[in-house]
Parts: structure tokens; sequence; C-alpha cells
């Protein structure tokens, strides 16, 4: 386990320990040329636990599956899926799939982004808001569409920015309240 | 054997070959970008990733176009390479690349080494077909040894290929995707904050101006022109090998007189040689290794002239830092000696003597700027300046060396031996070492001075050589990659040798990071090898402890190899370096 504690900077233990013990009952034989095969599957369960894949947690599995850090880095950088910012609080999503784009998803995006001072894939300064983009949600009849947590959005023009911003963030002081 | 039709003419090719490979047989040329072959090393970088190379491949009735330089020959082929429809996708390849590529050829200081603009060139590109967005980062001068400018990254990913395969270093990766996509270290940081060891063995091998040296050419000239300072220089082994290619000396003539003669006409005070510090490592290297094989202990030891090496084993191999040998390298000994021994002789206080380094190498500016080669603000070796720059302050200055006379070099640090020079090659220094150390062990003259057997461009080489009574094993080894087989080899125990000869370059420094660009023509890197080898036959003196410079310092100055004063000046120490 001395890897764990030597890579450990700021992310809890507890979920090193079970990366650890996810990758130790893979089974995977160090010699076995495939082992690289693993690294998404790896990479996965990772976010999963942690939220995001910081350089602390690349290098974790850099270590564990004996790659090197670049290689642990390119692939992360590759997939649209894994992210190495933690997400906010309240995470705000924009459908960029056809039909919401050719609607305006794009405005709507710049009118957060403008609102927010962040860009997309980007997290505020103080944790409470992050805002990305999506492929196509399954809602093109709505569309463009917003989605915050579970909630969707229809039919979204830049105008609406403001209101929905409103409810993010009461949504985010109630969870603040509930801790 | 495969047989296909070439543009009209029958080509018989090997199996495995590519159909450029097979195109070459017969001369046909088919132009490339993103592909390399270093033939000497039987390194080929195919990622097939350019396609400048396509070619129009027809077979069993169907024809497609191909990208010739990973597309494998099949039986009954027929190939045409240049038909104009070809050549008009070969232009829309090039100029998708120029869409995306900022037209700084004027300032950039890759001009005319350039793979990228030779090629625009040759394809006559002389308007801009597409424009849109073009991709933007900013410059990485986070290091003192390379400067990368990603806008020009045409992602053929040589470099990838060049740290993580040769040298497997590996701090090089494709990083994102699309037009986002890049060559650079994880999470684009800055070189100087990862476990690159500055070989600058990715700037050989990169085609445009992506990957080059930060350039002191600058401060030197104002070093020169300073008239409070005395400015010196030395030479590296391997510039002399290399400089003529830039000015078409010819293959087989001797560049190192026109080298001096036009250091003369730069300005600098005095023109001394490295050559002569590498004398001096091997008085002090050699006398470190007669002690550990007496003694029998710590062995073997390991060569430690190469500060790409050295970074290496810092990072990768700290459990092992205690069998190198604690010698400077003969840049870092010379700027000690230099700033010692010399000023006092000439009477100048250190701070006012300024030392340049010519050096084949990146990682010596690295080298110079580290703070133990550093003494109360003063360092040992001020600006160090690649051949390549070198070759372009002849060139702003108006100096074409070629035309000049032979001069020799200043007196009493540019004296040197045939055994100093060799250390330009891979084996060099083990073969200077063995020179010296044979004799003073078994007390008798050396018969015949050459060890062949740790010659050449392999990677690993290995040789028993009786001296007295003992038979003394050494390996000779070149590029990171080899150095890691042999070291892993010593760490597990499974091998045994007296002392090992490490560069970090294939083939030693004259394959250095900051050579004349080779553009993957290892023949030249053959020639510079044998050059090498034929400047040490024309030497009188062939062995390190008979240069009488090196005697006399001794005698003025150091006292005996190994003393308290050469401890002070002339070794180091190494540190543990976290992986980044
Ligand atoms: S200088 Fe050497 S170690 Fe550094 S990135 Fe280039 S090839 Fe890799
Ligand atoms: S930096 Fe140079 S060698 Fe590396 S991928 Fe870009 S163009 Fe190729
Ligand atoms: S082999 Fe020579 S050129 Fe290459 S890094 Fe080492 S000292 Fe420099
Ligand atoms: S040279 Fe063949 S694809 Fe680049």
């Amino acid at each position: 386990m001395s890897e764990v504690t030597e890579y450990k900077k700021i992310l809890p233990e507890e979920l090193y320990r079970k990366l650890d013990s996810f990758v130790e009952d893979l089974g995977i034989d160090s010699k076995d040329p495939r082992k690289k095969g693993y690294l998404i599957q790896v990479l996965h369960k990772a976010q999963s636990l942690f939220g995001y894949l910081p350089e602390e947690v690349q290098k974790f599995v850099a270590r564990k599956l004996g790659v090197c850090h670049s290689e642990v880095s390119g692939v992360i950088s590759f997939y649209n899926f894994f992210t190495t910012l933690p997400k906010g609080k309240v995470n705000i999503s924009i459908c960029m799939g056809t039909a919401c784009f050719v609607r305006g998803s794009e405005k709507v995006l710049k009118e957060f982004e403008n609102f927010l001072h962040i860009k997309s894939g980007g997290v505020t300064s103080d944790g409470k808001f992050s805002l990305d983009v999506l492929r196509c949600v399954g809602a093109c009849g709505l569309a463009p569409v917003v989605m915050v947590g579970d909630r969707v959005y229809g039919n979204v023009n830049p105008k609406m920015v403001g209101d929905i911003m409103t409810d993010c963030i009461k949504l985010a002081n109630s969870m603040e309240e509930n801790k | 054997m495969a047989k296909v039709i070439i543009n009209d003419i029958p080509v018989e090719a090997l199996n495995d070959a590519s159909i450029l490979d097979a195109a070459k047989e017969v001369d046909i040329f088919i132009p490339t970008l993103c592909h390399l072959d270093l033939e000497s090393f039987n390194i080929e970088h195919r990622t097939g990733s350019c396609r400048v190379c396509m070619v129009e491949v027809e077979l069993g009735g169907r024809s497609k176009m191909m990208p010739a330089c990973c597309t494998p020959v099949q039986d009954g082929m027929k190939i045409k390479t240049n038909t104009p429809e070809i050549i008009q996708i070969r232009r829309t390849v090039l100029e998708l690349l120029l869409s995306d590529h900022p037209f700084d050829c004027l300032i950039c200081a890759k001009s005319l080494d350039c793979e990228l603009q030779a090629l625009a060139r040759q394809f006559g590109i002389d308007h801009l077909t597409y424009t849109g967005e073009r991709s933007s980062y900013p410059r990485d001068t986070s290091s003192n040894a390379i400067n990368r400018d990603l806008d020009k990254c045409i992602m053929c990913r040589r470099c990838e290929t060049a740290c993580n395969e040769i040298q497997t270093v590996k701090v090089l990766t494709g990083y994102k995707r699309g037009f986002m996509a890049v060559v650079a270290p994880p999470e684009m940081k800055p070189l100087n904050d990862t476990n690159c060891v500055f070989c600058g063995q990715c700037v050989n091998v990169c085609p445009t101006g992506a990957l080059t040296e930060i350039n002191y050419i600058n401060p030197v000239w104002k070093a020169i022109n300073d008239p409070t300072k005395k400015v010196i220089v030395q030479t590296a082994p391997a510039v002399r090998v290399g400089i003529g290619e830039e000015f078409n000396i010819p293959e087989n003539e001797s560049a190192t007189g026109k080298l001096v003669a036009g250091l003369r006409r730069l300005g600098f005070d005095a023109v001394f040689d490295t050559d002569f510090s590498a004398d001096l490592t091997i008085m002090e290297e050699g006398h470190e290794l007669i002690n550990r094989i007496n003694k029998n202990e710590n062995l073997p030891i390991l060569t430690s002239c190469c500060p790409g090496w050295v970074n290496f084993m810092e990072y990768q191999f700290p459990d092992l830092l205690h069998i190198p040998s604690t010698c400077k390298s003969p840049q870092q000994m010379f700027g000690a000696i230099a700033k010692s021994y010399y000023a006092e002789k000439i009477g100048v206080s250190p701070k006012d003597l300024i030392v340049v380094s010519i050096m084949p190498c990146l990682a010596k500016k690295y080298e110079a700027a580290k703070p133990e080669f550093i003494n109360n603000g003063v360092p040992d070796v001020d600006y160090v300046l690649s051949t390549r720059e070198l070759a372009k302050m002849f060139k702003e200055a108006g100096i074409n060396i070629a035309k000049l006379k032979d001069e020799d070099y200043d007196n009493p640090l540019g004296e040197s031996t045939g055994a100093g020079v060799i250390f330009g090659a891979s084996g060099g220094v083990l073969e200077a070492a063995l020179r010296t150390v044979s004799e003073v062990i078994s007390k008798t003259e050396l018969k015949d001075v050459n060890f062949v057997e740790v010659r050449g461009l392999e990677g690993i080489k290995e040789a028993t050589v009786k001296i007295g009574e003992l038979d003394v094993k050494v390996a000779v080894t070149s590029g990171l990659g080899n150095a890691r087989k042999i070291l892993e080899k010593i760490r597990s125990g499974e091998a045994k040798y007296h002392a090992i000869e490490i560069m970090a370059c294939p083939g030693g420094c004259i394959n250095g990071g900051g050579q004349p660009y080779i553009h993957g023509d290892t023949t030249k890197l053959e020639r510079r090898m044998k050059m090498i080898y034929t400047e040490d036959e024309r030497k009188v003196i062939r062995k390190s402890h008979d240069n009488p410079y090196i005697q006399k310092l001794y005698k003025e100055f150091l006292g005996e190899p190994g003393s308290k004063k050469s401890h002070e000046l002339l070794h180091t120490h190494y540190h543990k370096k976290r992986e980044k």
C-alpha cells in the first residue's frame, strides 16, 4: 500500500483504498502486454469514486498499472467523458446535439458563460457551479435543452438564463443548508 | 519477395517492405513528412499521420489512394506515384497543414532547415487556399534548453517516438483530440516541470520549428563586445565534426582548424578546447576506476560526462547514485579550471572572465545553470551555444569558415590528445580511459592504443580487455533506452562489469541535440564518427596522461589526481530527484 500514501495529497485515503482493491480484483498480470486495455476501465472507476481525475489520481493509476503518466494523461484528455477538474455542487449542462445546436444552444451556452464568468468545462471559483456541454440527450422536441442535475429545461433561449440561474442559486444554497 | 510495378518499372521488394522502401530501390522519390527512418539505429517512425506520401495503388482491378510510408507491398500491386491527381492530393494535404500554421518563416529559428517549408516550396505553394481558425498556445520557454512553440506542431509525433521509445523518458504524449490536439507533456505542463532530461533528441527529429533550442547568441555577442570582460571559448569534441556540414566543407576534410580561426574572428580573447578537459576527466576518472578495481568495491563505475544521462539517472535510478564517477563533465571541469588556474595565471578576476561553451548538446545548457556549478554568483560556464547556434553566429558575422585557413587552439587550455577528441563518439570515453588505465596499472607502454571493440553506432557494446593479470569487463551504451536495459541488469545483479560508458544520445555526442539537423540521414552520423577517429589518428599524442599541459596543471596547481583540490574543483555529487 505504500503507493497509496506516496501520491496522496488532498483526496481521501479511503477512496484510494477502494480504487486499489478494485485494481487488485482485476487480477492483472504485470507481464500481460495487453494490460493497457484495463486503463479505461480503471479510470472509469476512479472517476466514479473521486468525481474527477486530478494529477494525483492519474499518477496513482499509472503506477498501479505500470504505464507511464503521460500515457494516462493522453487517454484522459482524448475522451470527453473524463474530466480533470472537479464539478461544481450544481452542474449545468447545455445540449449541443444537432437539434439543439441548430435551434441556438450555442447562444445559450455563451449567455451562461458570461453569467458565470467561466468557459464550458470550468467551475466557478467558489466551487458552486460548473458548466459543460452534452451530446444529444434525446429530448429533441424540447430543443434547446439545458439540464441542471436531473431537472430538464426545454425551449431555452438566452433570455431565460437569468431565471434558470435563480433556480440554480436556490439549489446550491439548499444543498449548503442540508449539510 | 513481392513483385510490384511502380510507375511502369518492375520492382522486387521484401515482403515487409513499405511502398516507400520499394520505390527507393528504383530511385523513385515520394515526398514524406511525418515518416522518419533512422536506419543506423534500426528505428522507423511510421504513424501515417500526415498523408503527404499518398500514392495510387491498383490491386485486383481496384485502385485506391494509400500512404506509401505505411502500406506494405503486396504481390501484383501496380503503383503510381506522380499522376496529376496524386500531386494535387499532396498539395491539398499541405495546404490544409498550412491553414493551421503560423507564417513565421522569416523569423523562425528553423527556417531553411524546416521540412514543412521545404515541401511547400517543392509543391510551389504560393498562396493560401484555406483560411480559418488557427490553434494557438503559449510558448514553453520554462527550461534553459528547449523552446517549444506548439503553434508550429504538425502532429507528426516523431518527438514522442524519440522521447518515449528511444529514450524511454516518456514525458510526451498525444494530448486532447481533433483541432485541440497537441503533442506535449501530461496536462500541457511546461517541460521544466517534468522528468525531461534535456537530451534534445525530440528537437533533433522535429520537422518544423515547434521544437528548437533556447538561443543564447545575443548575450554572447554582448559579452564579446564588453570591454570590461575577458571572453574565452571552449569547443566540445563533436562540434568540429558537425560544424562543417553548415558550411559545405567537403565530407572528409577536417573542419577543426577552420572552426578555431572562425572563433577568433568572432572576437573571442582565447580559443580553447574541451578536449583538454576531456583529458583531465580521464586523469580523474581513471584514478577513481583504478582505486575501485584495486579495492574491488563499488563496481561498475559509470561515466558521468553526459548531463542528459546524469539527469536520467537522478530521476529513474536514484538507488544507484553511488556507482557513477563523481567527476564533473569535461565542460564543467573546463569552466572550473578556467575560473581558478587560468584566471589566476592571466591576473583576471573570475567574475570578469566569461566562459562560453560550444556544445553539440542541449543538456549542457541545463547543466551549466545548475546551482552546484555556481560559486558566489559566478558560474563555471557562463553561456552554452549549440553547434547550430555557432553556425548562425558565423553567418550573422559574415564569416564563411570554409574559406578560412586553419589555425591552432591557444595554450594552455587548448592542447589535447587523441584520447580527448574521441569523447565525441559513443565508446570514446571508455577507450580513452582504457588507454590511460592500462598503462598505469600494467606499467608498460600500450602496443596498440586502438580499442576498436567499443567503437561504432550500436546501442550496446561489450568487451573484455586484459590489463596486466586482470580481465576488465566493460560495456558502452548510448541512447537512454539502452542505458535503461543495462542499468536494470546491474540493479538485479545479473550483469557484472568494471566500467560502463553511458551517453544519452544514440551514437554519442556526434548525434547530440545541438548538432546540425540530419533529417533522418544517419549516414551523416557515420561520417561524423569516422572523422572523430581520423582526428584521433592525426594527433601525435593519443593518451591523456601524456598531455604535457595536463602534467603541468597537476604539477603547478592540482597536485595529484584525486587530490583535495581536484575534489573541490573537478568532482560533484548527485541528488535523488522525485518523479514529477
Ligand atoms: S529533451 Fe529528451 S527527455 Fe526531454 S522531452 Fe525531448 S526527448 Fe524527452
Ligand atoms: S513537436 Fe515537432 S516532432 Fe513533435 S509532433 Fe509536433 S511537429 Fe512533430
Ligand atoms: S550524449 Fe553528448 S550531446 Fe547527448 S546529452 Fe549526453 S553529453 Fe549531451
Ligand atoms: S509520410 Fe506517410 S503519412 Fe506522413
